[in-house]
């Protein structure tokens, strides 16, 4: 195909063998990177599916953990709790997130948009553990105990960045003509805002949503020392409560041959929920606006 | 919910009566903003701009508020300790004796490490996908290197705990010991959990990200950048050399910056694959510890206010650092993409 490209050249001067040699050379090189890049990608998914399916069984997903050195049990109650904490999470991170970025793409053309901005996106960038301590220091040093609800606000600290972010830049790909053909018949900023820009790119948004709460579902490091873990079952936002991530961690560094079972039947299940939820919402979004337009 | 004042032509009925009450004496105030259209405004107006600007206003508040509370829950082990608390390398909680070097050492040797093995594959990754992929496969790679950052980090070190570690320690590490023993780097007894087995995690984790910034750096550099090259007679690598990286240069080094940022500070992989143990050791065979592992392990069974102190000390140290590297790789990547068209009115 580049031969095409400068064939009259070569019938001018030929190509010496050292610049035919590097470029074959370079070209090689990118496919094998490709190739040692998707090396572990395959290997991991292989090697968890061939794990996770073998371990899965309907105590797992039903009962609570047994006693240490028992064999059996489930991890029921750490994926309600995963559930609980990732609702309360996105209660507190979602609103706060489109709000930011509202601001952002509608109002913040100025220098406080360009901080916002770029304090954003340097957030992106804190270290999860670190999120964990500023959720322990503002919630569990107050409360005096670990909670559900100390999780959700560390893992909620994590979404309002990208959020923000996301939603930003899907609110500026809505035409401008669009706003003004609001304001033409009348409608206020505020209500054009919520009903034509942000309904306009909903689809979007909502897909930054789930990348941020994808992001989050499977974050150990800031619920080690907020919601703790739990070996029993706890539905109260106050309590210590067990997640899908970080009985995974706590069972993958026991020595015992079930828990490590159960890990990658936890950690099967954990990415399942994930990508469950993700294309679920996905689906029901496309159901819904491919069908209205 | 609000989708009917769109669609149904009786709804929007009483908003035209408030632009009305609000136009006329905008238009007789200034004939000059009457070519422009501008948005009838009402109270909720401002209440709603209120609203989103306080939202936006909260992300700097948490980035305020992360500072306040680091550095009040470090400023018991700052009186304590000083500056030496960053040149100490002694960690004995049971003595109160704490220093950060071992930890430093660790994250900054895994980091880099990491940086070693991703950075050439991930710019040859990016290469490909935007210089050289046939049109068909340019999306399925795309959706797999994505895949690869959806993965939680606590499953890659659950993989790397049971699969790259026992390899490490039966086949890698002693090929590499005996025919790189001699660098000093490569010594040692082969325990598998080691600081080569959480380079080479972090390595696999951060090669997503660099990969895709690089390849969106890549994709900014003009046509006709290429088609010039290519013009005076330049073969592909040479046209991708000299037209596009050469280009790209900035974007890039702040594509990798922004994953030495994740390095830094990626915790779970790491802490279950890097062996835990608080000493500064040459050789890469041995176990290390890093800031973020040491918080991870530690932090909820601190006992006494020092200890807890020193810790929270260790993440204000790791915060900052990740701070202004995220800083300096934004600014880099910014200063080339900047030029796109960003939007409809951006």
């Amino acid at each position: 195909m580049p031969e095409s490209a400068y064939s009259v050249a070569a019938t001018v001067a030929p190509l010496s063998l050292r610049r035919r040699l590097a470029n074959y050379l370079a070209t090689a090189y990118a496919f094998l990177s490709v190739l040692i890049v998707l090396a572990p990608l395959l290997a991991i998914f292989s090697y968890l599916v061939y794990k996770g399916v073998g371990s899965i069984n309907w105590a797992f997903l039903t009962q609570t953990p047994k006693p240490v050195g028992e064999v059996g049990g489930g991890m029921a109650n750490a994926i309600v709790g995963s559930a609980v904490i990732l609702a309360m999470a996105s209660l507190l991170g979602v609103p706060a997130g489109i709000g930011a970025g509202i601001y952002l793409s509608e109002y913040g053309q100025g220098r406080l948009g360009n901080v916002v901005r770029f304090t954003a996106d340097v957030l992106n960038g804190v270290p999860s553990i670190v999120i964990g301590i500023v959720a322990y220091a503002i919630v569990v040093f107050q409360q005096k105990h670990f909670s559900a609800f100390a999780g959700s606000v560390g893992l909620a600290i994590m979404m309002v960045p990208t959020i923000a972010r996301t939603t930003e830049e899907m609110l500026l790909l809505v035409p401008r003509a669009l706003r003004e053909a609001s304001y033409g018949l009348g409608i206020s900023r505020w209500r054009t805002t919520l009903s034509i820009t942000l309904r306009t790119a909903l689809p979007g948004v909502i897909t930054g949503i789930m990348l941020a709460f994808a992001r989050v579902a499977g974050e150990t490091a800031p619920l080690l020392f907020t919601a703790f873990g739990n070996q029993y079952w706890n539905l109260r936002p106050d309590q210590p409560t067990a997640a899908l991530s970080l009985q995974i961690y706590t069972y993958a560094l026991s020595p015992y041959d079930d828990w490590h079972r159960q890990a990658w039947a936890g950690a099967l299940v954990l990415i399942v929920l994930i990508v469950g939820a993700v294309s679920a919402v996905r689906i029901a979004v496309s159901r819904t606006y491919m069908g209205a337009a | 919910m609000a989708d009917p004042a769109f669609s149904q032509p009786s709804m929007p009925g009483p908003q035209p009566v408030e632009a009305a009450r609000s136009g006329p004496p905008n238009a007789a105030g200034s004939p000059s903003s009457a070519v422009q259209i501008k948005p009838g405004f009402d109270a909720a107006d401002g209440i709603f701009k209120f609203a989103v600007t306080a939202c936006a206003v909260g992300i700097l508040g948490l980035l305020v508020l992360i500072v306040y509370e680091l550095a009040l829950g470090s400023s018991l082990s700052w009186h304590a300790f000083g500056f030496k608390f960053f040149w100490a390398s002694e960690w004995d909680p049971v003595n109160e004796q704490f220093g950060a070097v071992p930890f430093i050492y660790g994250t900054l040797v895994s980091s880099f490490l990491a940086l070693l093995i991703a950075v050439p594959l991930a710019i040859g990754v990016a290469v490909f996908v935007v210089e050289m992929c046939p049109r068909r496969l340019k999306a399925p790679l795309a959706f797999f290197t994505e895949l690869l950052a959806a993965i939680p980090s606590v499953i890659y070190g659950l993989w790397a705990l049971f699969v790259l570690v026992p390899i490490l320690r039966s086949l890698v590490e002693p090929f590499l010991a005996k025919t790189l023993g001699w660098t000093g780097f490569f010594e040692g007894p082969a325990y598998g959990l080691s600081m080569l087995a959480a380079g080479i995690v972090l390595a696999i984790m951060i090669m997503p990200i660099i990969s895709s910034i690089t390849r969106e750096v890549l994709r900014v550099v003009p046509q006709h950048q290429r088609e010039a090259a290519l013009a005076l007679g330049a073969t592909r690598w040479e046209m991708i050399r000299v037209g596009v990286l050469r280009n790209a240069r900035a974007g890039i080094a702040g594509a990798v910056i922004l994953g030495l940022g994740r390095a830094l500070g990626e915790t779970i992989a790491v802490t279950m694959v890097i062996g835990n143990r608080p000493e500064v050791a040459k050789s890469l065979f041995a176990p290390g510890y890093t800031m973020a592992s040491v918080l991870a392990n530690e932090f909820s069974e601190a006992t006494g206010d020092t200890y807890l102190s020193a810790l929270i000390e260790i993440g204000l140290a790791l915060f900052l650092v990740t701070i202004v590297v995220n800083a300096m790789a934004r600014l880099l990547v910014w200063s080339v993409t900047r030029g796109l068209p960003r939007g409809a009115h951006a």
